[in-house]
């Protein structure tokens, strides 16, 4: 309400058996608001009262506060059964205590504001998580059931799509991921370059940075970029067609979802991935070339030949492999967040935001899984 | 009808005459679009079943639910387009899924499509060039591309002005004389539902079951449920069966 408007003082007096609230201006209108506390305090120290009556003895100036205090007053009464005379109230006033009293509270619709106990809660917990793996692995089988399809040209599937996702996952991440890898290799050989300088070991800084690259860094940086770029956008593209119902109108076609929009996405960023860890390769190894000559005194032959001689095909291959594999997990993190997503513009924004943590710990995750295998199978 | 444990609706039993203009009315929150997604295959009911020709429609496999679809068209609020593809993309993807006909025909039957809703030359434009009404005729041609029996309406006149939801009864009423098909529609817009209306079903969230159920125009002359009433007049007649006959004339 409008601060120029002054509240009401309260004055509480005990007459007949009738509690009668007394309400005039407050002049300066800097007091608090009239509080019902007063007249349940009242009505507790004269046990005899059977009604309640308000009186204003001047014109008051009167805001949301003055009609939320006469409500409670309404309501206490009714709680004490006791008679509510408003006849002494301004006519606006009752106007709108009567619009207030108009429909009555529908109990069903109130939230408990009790906490549930402990073990309700975390039993709440593990069944929605447990429900959550559950929807995630099956969606995980829906991909790549819809894979299939695809190989067996049974899928509705427009390439079309897919080539503009490839756009956006290709082409248009060139730049960043230039940018990064470029540093990644620049910091990777810097650090490199300081320890193999104790050891008079500095002519290995080529295999340091390339090997690390190759088998490692650049899938994996090139992955964690692709899921904040593009997988946080095929969550937020997903989620607002749910919003807009887009998706609904798929499955009442009997067009499959996943078929149509999630294969295309992900096709592309399996296609797209393994050139961009290659590109990601190059930079980053320029990187470290950049610092090997500007630091180390070793030469762009001798840096290229160590590089050229240290690099196995096997090396080459695990980092492009992993590269598509971290591909199809960003694509169905982004994805399945997307096809999760609530109907608000929050949820939308939720969606993203889980996408990019689910699709970065799923990379982290399965990196993890392939230097293991990759050591047991001595790749 | 429910979500988890909080019931919607029950005992709902209707049955839609086929060629006719099936309303389901009811306040908000009645569970209207709820009911409306169970008979379109986005939700599968708690409990019962949805029956297209005496088959069964929730308790068959996939393909054959796959089969049925194709024979509905539903039109959600606000069009609901695929927002990436131009108009005539949006009619034809149905027409290209499930046809065989060559890229010619499809493209010529888009167009058609639009130009019974009275969207010719707007065929490369996107959902987001233009209007809400607009949006809602193209949802319409979608809908239509595949020449279902059924059609499905979620509240086509929902933020629209008084004009175009006049004019969109007359394209439904339209549709259903020359198409022959049969039309279901979710509204709470009392001059649809009499302009278009042959048969209605009443839901009422508070005895979470079908109140009234008949033509709309004759529950307003005889039914007697003041809540029916009371929606019909907007609140302003629940006492029945005679009624003022200048609220009568203005409903109807």
């Amino acid at each position: 309400m409008n601060d120029a408007v002054p509240e009401v003082n309260l004055a509480v007096e005990q007459m007949n058996g009738v509690l009668k609230i007394q309400l005039s201006a407050n002049a300066s209108g800097a007091a608090g608001s009239p509080g019902v506390d007063v007249v349940r305090k009242a009505l507790d120290a004269a046990p005899g009262v059977r009604g309640l009556r308000f009186e204003c003895t001047e014109p008051i100036g009167w805001g949301s506060r003055t009609i939320a205090f006469v409500r409670d007053c309404a309501d206490l009464s009714k709680e004490r059964k006791l008679e509510l005379r408003e006849d002494g109230l301004p006519d606006g006033v009752q106007r709108l205590l009567r619009l207030a009293q108009a429909v009555p509270a529908r109990k069903d619709a109130q939230r408990s504001a009790d906490k549930p106990p402990f073990f309700q809660r975390l039993g709440e917990r593990v069944l929605g998580s447990w429900e959550e793996t559950w929807a995630m692995f099956r969606f995980l089988g829906d991909n790549i059931l819809a894979l299939f399809n695809l190989l067996r040209g049974r899928a509705q599937f427009r390439w079309a799509d897919a080539f503009l996702a490839i756009q956006q996952c290709g082409p248009d991440s060139l730049g960043i991921i230039a940018m990064i890898n470029f540093l990644v290799g620049l910091i990777l050989a810097f650090v490199g370059a300081v320890q193999l300088r104790r050891f008079g070991a500095s002519g290995y800084v080529a295999d340091l940075v390339s090997l690390a690259t190759l088998r490692e860094t650049a899938c994996t940086m090139t992955g964690i970029i692709l899921c904040g770029r593009v997988g946080a956008a095929f969550a937020a593209q997903l989620g607002t067609m749910k919003v807009s119902e887009e998706i609904a109108a798929f499955q009442t076609f009997a067009i499959s979802p996943i078929e149509f929009l999630v294969l295309p996405r992900m096709v592309a960023l399996m296609l797209v991935m393994p050139f961009l860890c290659v590109f990601a390769d190059l930079i980053s190894i320029s990187g470290g070339l950049l610092v090997a000559v500007s630091m180390l005194d070793i030469s762009f032959t001798e840096y290229v030949s160590r590089v050229v001689h240290v690099v196995q095909l096997k090396s080459f291959l695990l980092g492009v492999v992993k590269a598509s594999c971290f591909g199809f997990l960003v694509a169905c993190a982004g994805c399945y967040r997307g096809m999760q997503s609530g109907k608000s513009a929050a949820a939308v924004g939720e969606a993203t935001t889980k996408a990019v943590v689910t699709g970065i710990t799923a990379i982290v995750a399965f990196d993890g899984v392939f230097a293991v295998l990759s050591n047991a199978l001595n790749i | 009808m429910a979500f988890g444990s909080y019931v919607v609706m029950k005992n709902i039993n209707s049955s839609v005459k086929q060629g006719s203009i099936f309303v389901v009315m009811g306040n908000s929150g009645s569970g209207k679009s709820t009911l409306l997604r169970h008979m379109v295959g986005l939700q599968a009911p708690s409990q019962g079943d949805v029956f297209y020709d005496g088959k069964s429609f929730w308790s068959t496999d996939d393909e054959a639910r796959r089969a049925q679809l194709h024979k509905c068209g539903v039109l959600f609020q606000n069009g609901a387009l695929w927002s990436s593809m131009t108009l005539a993309e949006n009619v034809e993807l149905p027409l290209v899924e499930y046809t065989d006909w060559p890229p010619a025909d499809v493209r010529n039957v888009a167009r058609l499509k639009l130009a019974l809703v009275g969207l010719n030359g707007f065929e490369d434009y996107y959902p987001s060039e233009i209007s809400g009404g607009m949006r809602t005729r193209a949802g319409l041609a979608r809908a239509m591309a595949l020449d279902p029996e059924i059609l499905f309406f979620d509240e086509p006149s929902a933020g629209l002005d008084p004009i175009t939801s006049r004019n969109l009864d007359r394209l439904i009423l339209e549709l259903r004389d020359s198409l022959g098909a049969t039309v279901v529609v979710v509204t709470h817009e009392l001059p649809s539902i009499f302009t278009i209306a042959d048969d209605s079903i009443f839901l009422d969230a508070d005895t979470k079951t079908i109140r009234a159920q008949g033509n709309p125009k004759e529950l307003l002359q005889h039914s007697a449920d003041a809540k029916l009433r009371a929606f019909l007049t907007r609140g302003e007649q629940t006492d029945g069966p005679t009624i003022n006959s200048d609220l009568m004339k203005s409903a109807l």
